[in-house]
């Protein structure tokens, strides 16, 4: 067992203990806040996986907004959390059962790809992965358009927000 | 070094007990909370396919950095309808969100 296996192990076990907690846990600020657990350690497995840039964006984004605006919601809409007694359904079994099932599936089918042990190759000398990423987002010969469509879907996104949260009195 | 498998394995952990989340809880805000455990697992497996794929072909990361845009999107959406619920009905459970149903 090498150093970045056991690194892989613990990350992956911090990532799925707390994503058990998330999906858990009774009260929402807890799961709020192990859902920022989770996040922190998939932004480690992107360090990890040589992605620099797409961890710092995990760590803003995602931590640094959109967690902290499940917070806000939470703390919005508290009066209802607690007090309607268990937080699963009733039927929490069924979909337990469809998760294990699911589970179940993706790895049987993976098992069946012949990359599924595959080995990564060391990076090239000098490579950079950061100048590659900006040079394809604005390329027009790669991903300018989806990167332009992504910012119309955001301002849509946020002008619709504010319509639908506005309080019209 | 690290096999591409541990990471697709784990990332399909991630995906069912953020889809358990998802079928199981009864609070909206709860849901939304699963549904970005989904996306999370899905970033992983497309960071993953790169790193050990073609490195120079930055697809992999493009993709992942269109699916944090549209998860931020989504949960701003998402949150907005919650509030707006909670201010109307004054409730946040699934279940009694169901003007809709016949």
């Amino acid at each position: 067992m090498t150093i970045p296996q056991i690194i892989f192990l613990i990350v992956a076990a911090v990532i799925i203990g707390s994503a058990f907690k998330v999906v858990t846990s009774g009260n929402l600020i807890h799961a709020a806040l192990w859902l920022i657990v989770t996040l922190f350690g998939v932004a480690v497995l992107y360090a990890v996986l040589d992605a620099g840039f797409l961890a710092v964006v995990q760590v803003v984004i995602y931590i640094g907004a959109i967690a902290i605006l499940f917070i806000f919601a939470v703390m919005l809409t508290r009066k209802e959390m607690r007090d309607r007694g268990p937080q699963l359904s009733s039927a929490w079994w069924l979909s337990a059962i469809i998760a294990v099932l699911t589970f179940g599936g993706l790895v049987r089918m993976l098992q069946a790809w012949s990359g599924f042990s595959k080995i990564p190759v060391d990076l090239p000398t000098g490579f950079d992965a950061v100048g590659l990423l900006g040079t394809a987002l604005i390329s027009p010969n790669a991903f300018v358009l989806p990167f332009e469509v992504a910012s119309v879907l955001l301002l849509a996104a946020l002008v619709g927000a504010v319509y639908v949260a506005f309080n019209r009195k | 070094m690290v096999p591409l498998s541990w990471y697709l394995i784990l990332s399909a952990a991630l995906f069912s007990v953020g889809l358990f989340g998802v079928l199981s809880r009864k609070n909206a805000v709860a849901i939304l909370l699963g549904i970005e455990l989904m996306l999370n697992a899905v970033n992983i497996n497309l960071v993953s396919f790169w790193r050990y794929g073609d490195v120079t072909q930055m697809a992999g990361q493009v993709f992942a950095i269109i699916v944090f845009a549209v998860a931020a999107a989504e949960v701003a959406v998402g949150l907005a309808l919650v509030i707006s619920i909670y201010r109307r009905r004054n409730t946040v459970i699934a279940d009694e969100i169901d003007m809709m149903k016949w």
